[in-house]
């Protein structure tokens, strides 16, 4: 085994994703505690263009699988492809971002692999010798923390919970890896994907979201959101009580069934704040409450709040954070 | 077609949390109840029995003896057995652990699908249910909210990070629930009294015939989300309170 330390790149609509660049700055805290290097996997087909953006985003070596078999994703072809360019490569831990794809092969590729994982992890408590990470359980009401026992492990870790690493100076070298893939016998296959929001702001990677409930009343009270996303430069998020009663599209939801999110700043309009509500944004660095109810949940997390009508409320804060931001 | 269900026994979601003396999370008061994704992954599975798709179902647990309950619900709710297996012996319950565990009890049984839930809402670790379909070599579909059974193969609709994807998986396949795909049922008295005929097998680890699984990783403390101090409201007119809002965002916060 080397002392090196592996990276999942994350691309979407042909971009890395933001959270690929956390995770590489996680991984290097680990590398320098290992005396080893960052080795960045990207995974997928038709990857010049990736491949060279992948390569400047602070790794020390990018180990490339380019396959015509992995067009799509799926995990089945990706978990192949990963632990594969990982043991050729000369293995070591893994880090992903606990994103729909980190969590669908993370637990399968440490499994394959005999090893241990932690999920969503928000800290790194201890980067050298036995690592040590901590994690939000029961729905954030707690944390725990958790020390590996041998040295190779995978991890996933919360977007926005640590810094984006900082860019390399020159592109890292770009190793092309082959790995045997036989579509013939996979056992899955992808009938259909059907893309939402191509363009926006991915909620859990954005810096501020903007978020409603039942409290907004209706798909209009969405719109009356959206100027106040629009000065903060901010995505829209939503309780799962306003996503039943379609006031907006379910990939909007906030929770322990929908997105979480760790931004800097969440603006809950009319939301109660029930625990999965909670669970899918308690880490977020400042939270900001509007309801009418001043007994709400919400505030008990919220380190801001105003006790009134939500209708009254976003529209005159659009207008003061227009002038402040002007 | 048979159906296995995975089913944790979890604390209510809307407990208070607080640690014990040792410093773990105080569990002994709480009300103990099926984890909510799983819940979901047994209605589907009844219901697909019922349709006729399916003609039995089972559902197994790791848990100590107390887990008992959480089998009892689901008999309740129409699943035809219930196996428990005991968890006294691993040292520790980490995802790996539980995970071999079930592997192990898996191998011996026929199915043709198996379920579960997406999450436990206690550990949050989303790792056990793939990490028991790596072991039996199954086909996964995650995260589903909607599942169609055919001729040896199931389809399922997957929620992912900005898209919706359909699958097909050839059986035997693990397919994990998420909320919003059913609302499971109340148990009903009549079916509470019918359930505690049901059968409902207790095994050990040597029955398995395997030895306790070592953690691969273990927890050393936990802590609690610390207390805020209590949100700073602002008061006045809309126009009063939200200025003093953006002021605070902007000098205070340093948000924005
Ligand atoms: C297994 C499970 C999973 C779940 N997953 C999620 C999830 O992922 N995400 C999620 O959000 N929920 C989830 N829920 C549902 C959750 O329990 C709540 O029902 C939901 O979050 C409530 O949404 P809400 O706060 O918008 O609505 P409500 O609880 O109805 O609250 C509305 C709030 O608006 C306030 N209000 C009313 N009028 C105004 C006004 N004019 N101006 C300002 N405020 C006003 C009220 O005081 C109230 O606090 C889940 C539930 C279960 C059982
Ligand atoms: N002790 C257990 N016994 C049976 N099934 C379990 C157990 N732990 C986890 N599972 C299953 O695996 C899913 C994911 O759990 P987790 O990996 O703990 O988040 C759960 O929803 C259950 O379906």
């Amino acid at each position: 085994m080397s002392q090196d330390v592996f990276v999942f790149i994350e691309a979407q609509h042909d971009a890395i994703r933001p959270v690929a660049n956390q995770v590489v700055g996680v991984a290097r805290s680990i590398a320098e505690a290992r005396g080893g290097k960052v080795v960045g996997l990207l995974i997928g087909a038709g990857l010049e263009g990736l491949s060279s953006d992948a390569a400047s985003i602070g790794v020390d070596r990018l180990a490339v699988v380019d396959h015509a078999a992995l067009a799509t994703y799926s995990a089945e072809s990706y978990t192949t492809a990963v632990v594969g360019a990982l043991e050729q490569q000369g293995g070591g831990p893994l880090f992903f971002g606990n994103t729909s794809i980190g969590k669908d092969i993370g637990p399968r590729i440490a499994h394959r692999l005999g090893q241990g994982m932690v999920s969503d992890v928000v800290a790194i408590e201890q980067a050298d010798d036995k690592p040590r990470f901590r994690r939000p359980i029961y729905a954030g009401k707690a944390f725990c923390t958790v020390e590996v026992q041998e040295a190779e492990y995978v991890v996933s870790i919360r977007a926005n919970s640590f810094p984006a690493a900082e860019a390399a100076a020159s592109p890292a070298e770009v190793v092309p890896v082959e790995v045997n893939l036989d579509p013939a016998t996979f056992k899955v296959q992808v009938k259909e994907v059907i893309e939402r929001d191509a363009g926006q702001v991915d909620l859990t990677e954005a810096d501020v979201i903007v978020s409603g409930g039942m409290g907004v009343k209706g798909p209009e009270g969405f719109e009356m959101l959206k100027p106040l996303a629009e000065v903060l430069g901010a995505a829209v998020g939503a309780s799962r009580a306003a996503v039943l009663a379609d006031f907006i599209h379910p990939s909007h939801q906030v929770g322990q069934t929908g997105k979480t999110v760790s931004p800097n700043l969440y603006i809950a309009c009319g939301i109660s704040g029930a625990v999965q509500h909670q669970a899918g944004m308690s880490t977020s660095k400042c939270i900001v409450a509007i309801n009418t109810d001043a007994d709400a949940p919400i505030f008990e997390i919220a380190d801001y709040g105003i006790v009134g009508d939500a209708a009254e409320v976003v529209p005159a804060l659009t207008e003061q954070l227009k002038k402040l931001l002007a | 077609m048979r159906l296995i269900v995975l089913v944790k026994q979890t604390l209510t979601t809307e407990a208070r949390i607080a640690l014990n003396d040792s410093g773990g999370i105080e569990d002994a008061k709480i009300k103990k109840v099926v984890n909510p994704y799983d819940e979901f992954a047994v209605e589907e599975a009844v219901q697909l029995r019922e349709k006729g798709v399916a003609e039995h179902v089972t559902v197994v647990t790791v848990g100590p003896e107390s887990a008992v309950e959480a089998s009892r619900h689901c008999l309740a709710m129409g699943a035809d057995e219930a196996v428990r297996i005991d968890d006294s012996e691993i040292e520790s319950t980490d995802s790996f652990s539980v995970a071999e565990v079930l592997g192990a009890a898996l191998k011996g049984m026929e199915f043709d699908l198996l379920l579960a839930g997406q999450v436990a809402v206690d550990d949050n670790a989303s790792q056990v249910a793939v990490r028991v379909a790596e072991i039996l070599g199954l086909p996964q579909i995650n995260v589903v909210s909607k599942i169609e059974l055919g001729e040896g193969e199931v389809t399922a609709s997957r929620e992912a990070d900005g898209q919706t994807e359909v699958l097909t998986a050839k059986l035997p396949a693990l397919v994990t629930t998420d909320k919003g795909i059913n609302k499971p049922r109340y148990p009903t008295l009549p079916n509470i009294m019918k359930a505690k005929k049901k059968p409902l097998t207790i095994k050990s680890l040597s029955d398995l015939g395997i030895a306790a699984p070592t953690p691969k990783v273990k927890v050393v403390a936990h802590t609690l989300r610390p207390a805020k101090q209590g949100a700073k409201i602002f008061a006045g007119t809309p126009a009063e309170a939200a200025a003093q809002l953006a002021e605070a965002l902007r000098n205070e916060a340093k948000v924005i």
